[in-house]
């Protein structure tokens, strides 16, 4: 159990984090998704205690961190985002190292090495100099050094850093592992890690949280409609007329490509599926469809939709006069995206809600080792992908 | 404790800063002893460690302890595996004690080599060995307290390079101080003068160290106005204090007496406070980097 309340660190006279609160329930896996430069990495190194809050309060597993930091510090492993690793000495050596300053010995300190070393797949290589290792087994030796006393909670600042595509695959099992029997908090900037891993979701911007909800509650908060994409043979005019005789279609934007192309953009209300109506009026039309692609909100939009910059005034920056920082925070301003309000109305169809939790699909090929754009299909370029890749 | 004890240990043998320490150390001593001890006859060890000004085994650890010190805290911040000694469970004095006494006992290996000279010398003819070792020991303490500096210095930066020169520009400073101090006037009025010029460097000092300006100016105002009041009352105090006062830190000076076979009880509790000092500086150093 970690609670949070009204974290605020500043350096100098720069706010990193402005009146963070939040708590992560025991047995969760909690993901920190937000851009860099957010606070994400600021605020676990206050949970971890290797950074002091400028004001605030923090406690993890009962113990305050400035009333009883040995006790906190005792309950949490933690990697940073640079691992912190002794280039002298072997991994194996290293482990021992930090067991030992961690109060192990004897026996139990070489069960925990190697445990440690057998989950993070370490073998071998646990014997070679630290400083002959490349950065993915850098990364798991750090990773072997926050699980290795078996910590009730373990944080990872973006773990999967440097590791190459297998790799990242065998450190999320072992996160999700990680995740039965403690509490994990991982930071991350790419998405698809985040959705794929984590219970619960904190998007922290600007040094506060834009969000902070399971992973299913978010995209259903902010899912404004379907988009289905659509590159068809036929002039604009037809193919409008077409596109609003769909129902359940919303809003159509056309724009003539050129040589009697043209490209559609129809919106539907979520829970709509457009795409075959869509199909059989315009073969009915006798105009052809060249591609189709179809687009559901992703955590990817929503992280997108809560991170872009906002206007602020530089006044508001050192504005700490404000503690009421909500637990579970507020929609954020409407999209501009959508002409209709956003807001969301979650008790409305809870049913169906729960349909676009799982970011793979169905109908979406099932490639784990890709990091990005889960639950997305390729083809559109709408919006730059920020992330993974 | 333990744990950091050993890798720093461990890291001061293997990172040669440790071989070179001793090494360098042992062949300087040797010289001196050969030279003062062998050739030149005198029957005391103790001369050679402190007898002379410059030509010393003392002025070694001017050299070699900047860096044996160097590495400690700054290389930790430099790799940033700092980050995993301020999250270990464990209080920060402790972990620079630990290093703090990793770093003595890669000074004691040469000097427990060193308590074979005076036996050596005894072969050739009578030898105090009373004054000998007790020499050797305030030149063991010297180097403890030498070494709580250098760590303390090491504290405050993150470049080895700078932390070695740095310790190395104090070590000399303080080597040459018994010829610095009777340069400063020493009338009451010069030294008040220089008193409130450290008072404004207090108020400098705090208000970097701080970014508190209004704590920094009235901690500044406030110590010259106790300066001035005792100048008012008793001019006397000031009466060539600067001078004393620089005499009185220098480190190295201190161990003059035991070349004559005194065995001087202030210097000894000079250098242990020292060291305890230097220490605590560097617990204070560290636990400010995580307010940052």
């Amino acid at each position: 159990m970690i609670e949070v309340k009204n974290l605020v660190k500043r350096y100098g006279d720069f706010t990193a984090v402005r009146g963070v609160s939040f708590s992560v329930r025991d047995g969760v896996i909690c993901g920190f998704l937000g851009p860099n430069g957010a606070g994400k990495s600021t605020t676990m190194n206050i949970i971890a205690g290797t950074l002091a809050a400028t004001e605030g309060e923090v406690v993890v597993n009962g113990y305050d961190v400035y009333e009883d930091p040995i006790g906190a510090k005792s309950s949490i492993g933690y990697l940073p985002e640079q691992p912190p690793l002794y280039p002298d000495m072997t991994a194996g050596e290293y482990l021992a190292f930090v067991g030992e300053a961690r109060g192990l010995s004897g026996d139990k300190l070489w069960e925990a090495v190697d445990r440690a070393v057998e989950r993070t797949g370490l073998g071998e290589y646990a014997d070679r100099m630290i400083r002959n290792l490349s950065k993915g087994y850098r990364q798991r030796v750090g990773i072997a050094q926050a699980i290795l006393t078996d910590p009730e909670i373990v944080i990872l600042d973006e773990p999967t850093v440097g590791l190459d595509p297998r790799q990242i695959i065998e450190i999320r099992s072992l996160i999700r592992e990680l995740g039965r029997d403690h509490t994990v908090i991982l930071s991350s900037h790419i998405l698809g890690e985040i959705a794929e891993v984590c219970d619960e979701v904190i998007i922290i911007a600007h040094g506060e949280i834009a969000a902070a909800d399971t992973l299913e509650n978010l995209v259903n908060r902010y899912e404004g409609k379907n988009i289905v994409d659509l590159t068809v043979r036929g002039d604009a005019e037809t193919v409008r007329r077409i596109a609003d005789s769909v129902p359940g279609v919303t809003d159509a934007e056309i724009e003539a490509k050129s040589a009697g192309i043209v490209r559609a953009r129809l919106s539907a209300d979520r829970g709509t599926d457009v795409r075959e109506t869509v199909f059989f009026r315009f073969a009915d039309a006798r105009i052809p469809i060249l591609s189709m692609s179809y687009e559901e909100t992703t955590l990817e939009k929503v992280f997108l939709e809560l991170t872009k910059d906002r206007p602020e005034s530089p006044a508001d920056t050192v504005d700490t006069a404000d503690p009421a920082v909500p637990e579970i925070p507020q929609t954020p301003e409407p999209a501009e995206t959508s002409a209709e309000p956003e807001e969301p109305s979650e008790s409305a169809e809870p049913a169906e809600e729960t349909e676009p939790a799982e970011p793979a699909k169905p109908d979406k090929p099932e490639k784990p080792a890709k990091p990005a754009k889960p639950g997305k299909k390729q083809s559109d370029d709408d919006y730059t992908p920020l992330f993974g890749g | 404790m333990k744990a950091i004890y050993k890798r720093e240990l461990r890291s001061h043998l293997t990172g040669m800063t440790g071989a070179i320490t001793a090494a360098f150390l042992l062949l300087m001593t040797g010289i001196y002893v050969a030279v003062y001890n062998l050739r030149g006859g005198y029957p005391t060890f103790a001369v050679a460690l402190a007898g002379n000004f410059i030509l010393s085994a003392n002025f070694v650890y001017v050299l070699v302890i900047p860096v044996l010190t160097m590495r400690s805290v700054a290389e930790e911040r430099h790799a940033k595996t700092d980050q995993l000694l301020y999250a270990l469970p464990l209080p920060l004095w402790k972990i620079v004690v630990a290093k703090y006494l990793a770093a003595v006992t890669v000074l004691a290996v040469p000097c427990a080599v060193m308590a074979f000279y005076p036996l050596l010398l005894g072969k050739f003819g009578t030898v105090n060995y009373a004054s000998d070792y007790g020499a050797l020991l305030a030149f063991f303490l010297l180097g403890a307290a030498l070494c709580a500096v250098g760590i303390f210095v090491s504290s405050l930066t993150e470049s080895q390079v700078i932390a070695a020169v740095v310790t190395l520009g104090i070590f000399l400073l303080l080597y040459f101080m018994p010829l610095f101090a009777p340069m400063i006037p020493d009338s009451a009025a010069a030294s008040f003068v220089i008193c409130l010029l450290l008072a404004v460097l207090l108020a400098v000092i705090m208000r970097i160290m701080t970014k508190n300006t209004a704590a920094a100016v009235s901690v500044g105002v406030l110590v010259a106005a106790a300066e001035a009041l005792v100048y008012a009352a008793k001019p006397d105090l000031y009466g060539n204090a600067v001078p004393k006062a620089l005499s009185g830190i220098a480190l190295f000076d201190r161990l003059t007496p035991f070349s004559s076979g005194l065995f001087d009880l202030t210097a000894v509790v000079f250098y242990l406070t020292c060291a305890v000092l230097f220490v605590w500086l560097t617990v204070q150093s560290m636990e400010k980097r995580r307010w940052m």
